[in-house]
């Protein structure tokens, strides 16, 4: 696995066509104005005139590639995006129904085929979620989709009951002509809509007319088949012939197969097949359990020529060699080194994060059954269409139309599944093709353990931060100098030339490069650094440390002018309404600058806060933490405050601002993926060590009402959760923490 | 050949002493409602009931099943385990969904036996449940809300 990237660079070469970095992406769809992006992507006449092959089947009523009527009057929603557990099928079946006029109880949503013609993500240009993107992407062009199959559906009543389609009314689903009396559901009428032309224009909703949008009454649409069992995972994919597969890989990234002595393992009943392939060995057997055995049975040698050898220690060691002298420049605004040299008071600081896993609760797995054509059929949580069609298709020598693939609902992904290599997807058609190979063809379902998924890379970057200010003798911050080292995800990928641009990263710079407090003089750098260990995106990006990094940083520089925190950020935000507008919320509605209640005897509390924007979205945390007599912490409390445009569903938004500041809160407090010469020393949960019910706060979410375009909400209440709780720390008379995980301060 | 019973089902299958229960029931007997999530216990993905009681199918040998009465997520019966699966859909607890089938079987192993589980007694039922999209705040509020359905 190690060496994928190596080996499928080739194919993957043409991947994507314009990939800058997805902060930019969002930025630049705004700029271009959402009608005019999606009108010149998905034009309405286009996307009834292509139907998808996938779906064909008597009858086929539906007005467009995004919607599907029913004769019983079910409404199915094609949703583009993988719904990993933040609610886009929801979210983005709530704007079709909005604009069609439905009853929620009608609605249904089914994963589109991969199709990245018709189905790509426009920030993308190919079809695959991540960034939260989703609903602002979707958000002209599904209200369009709604709209023009509303429009059909009373231009075929209106036909039939002979009357003016501009006398007619939808509501909650019962189409109506008050002067005839006549009424009834969209069913009837599906079949006549779909043969009409669709409408070149139609004039979408006011906010004010919403009836669904903002609704906080709304449930999900898995609400009920991910409780009893019945929502089918990849994981729960059963093809008939379907055999298991489990990939040894080497335990150093960088390091290959030299030898591999597979006696045992085929000794035991049920393994089928031993492959020894560039990516690792492979076990093919009757089910998980014998595969998993299989693979314990193996005596592999490996090459570690090229293997990273340093431990974790050693790693950071080198970045804060490298930290003393000038990177590349991200930011270069006045001038900084002046500034601080006459500066009144100078305050330098160094943070430093660890690699991090993503573990979702799904273990990475996905079903490849290889097809007569040479193509093959996938069942996946598919995150990457766009990508894992190219790739599989390199790897079978044929195109990315001979790939289908079937999302299914995926268990988690945090970032890991969207990879610009395809990785565990591309690893089960690799098996497929070489089980075939064999004359042993069958469909192949490739698991990885929790093991495989801990020990095995793709982590969220070991970074380095340091940064010193000067303050005047108000307290009035003079100059912002701030480096940052740490590896890119993105070099030696199809990424690369769109992501670094003169030595910068700006999936590493983003939310420092672009610091929203006002300050004259400001000075981002960076160096890259390179390593076999695999790293990748994860919750939130370069957020997940540029945030922490600003917002314990400014805390202090608050504090050593002698500030209150909350007042200090606002007096620098004078710019940024919408930063202020959440900050103020959550201030108020965590009561700050009342005193806290009193803990347990001999306990210490303080409150804390962060404001961040990310993916164009703007959360403010304010974190109540008890420091005990022990000296441990406990997080009590979060409030939160979010602005990310409309509010699609009020009830979403809150599930993905309460789980993104757990996840934030989570890894802070105890989670590091740490190397000891080469080797990574966690294995499981009990060493990468996952939030528990226990260690969750009381949270309140407050979403800021508003008529601006959506933005997603999937990773935004990240970034702020860690740092809020470390200046809850520091209130609380604890230490300021500068190296994370927080266990190593001793205090969890 | 061993002999389980499942759901109030006779299942006998033709598997290896110490494959774990949760295989079985998965690779075996296409039940794949229960999770795998790491193998080791440390998770909860995996939790069944046998006779009664949240267990670990992942480290529960098929064999030292074999007398036990085992109940999945696809045959939870009985007023506990209906107020837990309301209390969940009624608050919209699942993300990923992923984790919940064995957050659903130690919140109502929990109800039937506890109808009236304080903070401490939640916890103690829910910490070896993880949920990596943490939805912890709402099922706190499920259990304690299905724990009042529960006794009404």
């Amino acid at each position: 696995m190690k060496n994928l990237p190596q080996i499928l660079r080739a194919a993957a070469a043409d991947v994507v066509e314009a990939a800058p970095s997805r902060r930019s992406f969002l930025k630049g769809a705004a700029g271009a104005g959402g009608a005019l992006v999606i009108g010149a992507v998905v034009p309405l006449g286009a996307m009834a005139a292509r139907p998808t092959p996938a779906l064909m089947g008597p009858p086929d009523p539906r007005p467009n590639v995004f919607v599907r009527v029913a004769p019983d009057s079910s409404v199915t929603v094609l949703v583009k995006h993988l719904d990993k557990g933040q609610g886009i099928m929801t979210g983005l079946t709530t704007i079709v129904a909005e604009e069609l006029d439905a009853d929620w109880a009608q609605m249904r949503g089914e994963f589109a085929p991969a199709d990245s013609k018709l189905y790509a993500n426009h920030a993308f240009g190919m079809q695959g979620t991540g960034g939260s993107t989703a609903i602002f992407n979707s958000w002209d062009e599904l209200r369009m989709a709604g709209a023009a199959a509303r429009a059909m559906l009373v231009e075929a009543a209106a036909a039939e009951w002979k009357v003016p389609a501009g006398e007619i009314s939808v509501a909650k689903g019962v189409i109506s002509h008050q002067k005839s009396g006549k009424s009834g559901p969209f069913g009837p009428f599906a079949t006549a809509a779909s043969k009409l032309p669709v409408p070149a224009s139609v004039k979408l909703k006011d906010k004010a007319q919403y009836t669904l949008i903002g609704n906080e009454t709304l449930h999900r649409l898995d609400h009920i088949s991910k409780t009893d069992g019945s929502a089918i995972f990849a994981m729960d994919i059963r093809r008939p012939g379907q055999v298991t597969a489990v990939l040894a890989r080497a335990p150093r990234f960088g390091a290959t197969v030299k030898s591999v002595d597979d006696k045992a393992a085929r000794a035991i009943p049920g393994v089928l097949e031993v492959l020894s392939l560039p990516i690792g060995v492979a076990v093919v057997a009757k089910n998980s359990w014998i595969a998993i055995k299989g693979r314990e049975a193996l005596k592999i040698t490996w090459d570690d020529s090229q293997a990273e050898k340093r431990g974790t220690d050693q790693i950071l060691a080198d970045y804060r060699e490298l930290a003393k002298k000038p990177g590349a420049v991200a930011t270069a605004k006045g001038d900084t080194a002046a500034a601080i040299k006459g500066a009144a008071k100078v305050i330098e600081a160094e943070y430093s994060f660890p690699y991090l896993a993503h573990a979702p609760m799904e273990p990475l797995n996905a079903v490849v059954e290889l097809t007569e054509d040479g193509g093959a059929e996938f069942w996946a949580g598919s995150q990457f269409q766009g990508v894992e069609q190219r790739v599989a298709a390199g790897i079978l020598g044929t195109t990315p139309d001979k790939i289908k693939i079937n999302t299914v609902w995926a268990g988690g992904s945090f970032g890991r599944r969207a990879t610009p290599t395809a990785d565990y997807m591309a690893e089960t058609v690799i098996i497929a093709k070489a089980l075939a190979a064999k004359g042993k063809k069958a469909p192949v379902h490739l698991v990885w353990t929790r093991e495989d998924d801990i020990k095995g890379g793709r982590y969220r970057p070991l970074v380095l931060h340091k940064l010193r200010a000067g303050l005047d003798a108000k307290g009035n911050i003079v100059g912002w100098e701030q480096r940052i080292v740490t590896q890119s995800f993105m070099t030696g990928t199809v990424f690369e030339a769109f992501a670094i641009k003169n030595g910068v990263d700006s999936s590493a710079t983003e939310g420092a490069a672009d610091l929203a407090y006002k300050v004259a003089n400001l000075s981002v750098d960076m160096h890259i650094t390179k390593s076999p260990v695999t790293t990748l995106w994860w919750r939130s990006v370069g957020h997940t440390h540029t945030a922490y990094a600003k917002e314990a940083f400014i805390d202090e520089l608050a504090a050593a002018a002698g500030k209150d925190a909350v007042a200090y950020r606002l007096g620098l935000l004078e710019e940024h309404p919408r930063l202020r507008g959440v900050l103020k919320l959550a201030a108020e509605k965590a009561g700050w600058g009342k005193p806290l209640a009193a803990g347990p005897a001999g306990s210490k509390r303080g409150r804390g806060v962060a404001v961040h924007e990310s993916f164009s979205s703007y959360v403010a945390h304010v974190a109540e933490v008890t420091i005990n007599a022990d000296g441990k912490v406990k997080v009590d409390r979060v409030v939160v405050a979010v602005d990310c445009g409309i509010a699609v569903n009020p009830n979403v938004i809150k599930a993905q601002i309460e789980g993104g500041t757990g996840w934030g809160i989570g890894h802070a407090l105890r989670d590091a993926i740490t190397l000891t010469d080469g080797i990574v020393d966690q294995a499981n949960f009990d060493t990468f060590e996952p939030l528990r019910y226990s260690d969750m706060p009381a949270l309140e979410v407050h979403i800021v009402d508003s008529a601006e375009r959506p933005t997603g909400v999937g990773e935004p209440g990240v970034p702020g959760a860690a740092p809020a709780v470390a200046n809850a720390i520091a209130a609380a008379g604890g230490k300021r923490l500068y190296d994370l995980p927080f266990s190593k301060a001793g205090i969890v | 050949m061993i002999r389980l019973n499942i759901n109030g089902q006779v299942r006998d299958v033709d598997v290896p002493a110490d494959m774990p229960l949760l295989w079985v029931l998965r690779d075996e007997l296409n039940m794949t409602g229960t999770k795998f999530g790491c193998g080791q216990a440390l998770c909860g993905a995996c939790t069944v009931h046998v006779d009664g009681v949240a267990t670990r199918s992942c480290q529960l040998a098929a064999s030292a099943a074999a007398d036990a009465k085992i109940t999945t997520i696809e045959g939870i019966q009985g007023k506990a385990a209906q107020a837990v699966q309301k209390a969940w859909a009624d608050l919209d607890v699942v993300q990923c969904g992923y984790c919940q089938s064995g957050q659903i079987m130690a919140a109502t192993a929990l109800i039937a036996e506890n109808p009236n589980p304080t903070d401490a007694d939640i916890e103690a039922a829910m910490d070896g449940n993880v949920c990596r999209c943490a939805t912890y705040v709402r099922i706190k509020a499920a259990v304690k809300q299905a724990a009042t359905l529960a006794r009404t």
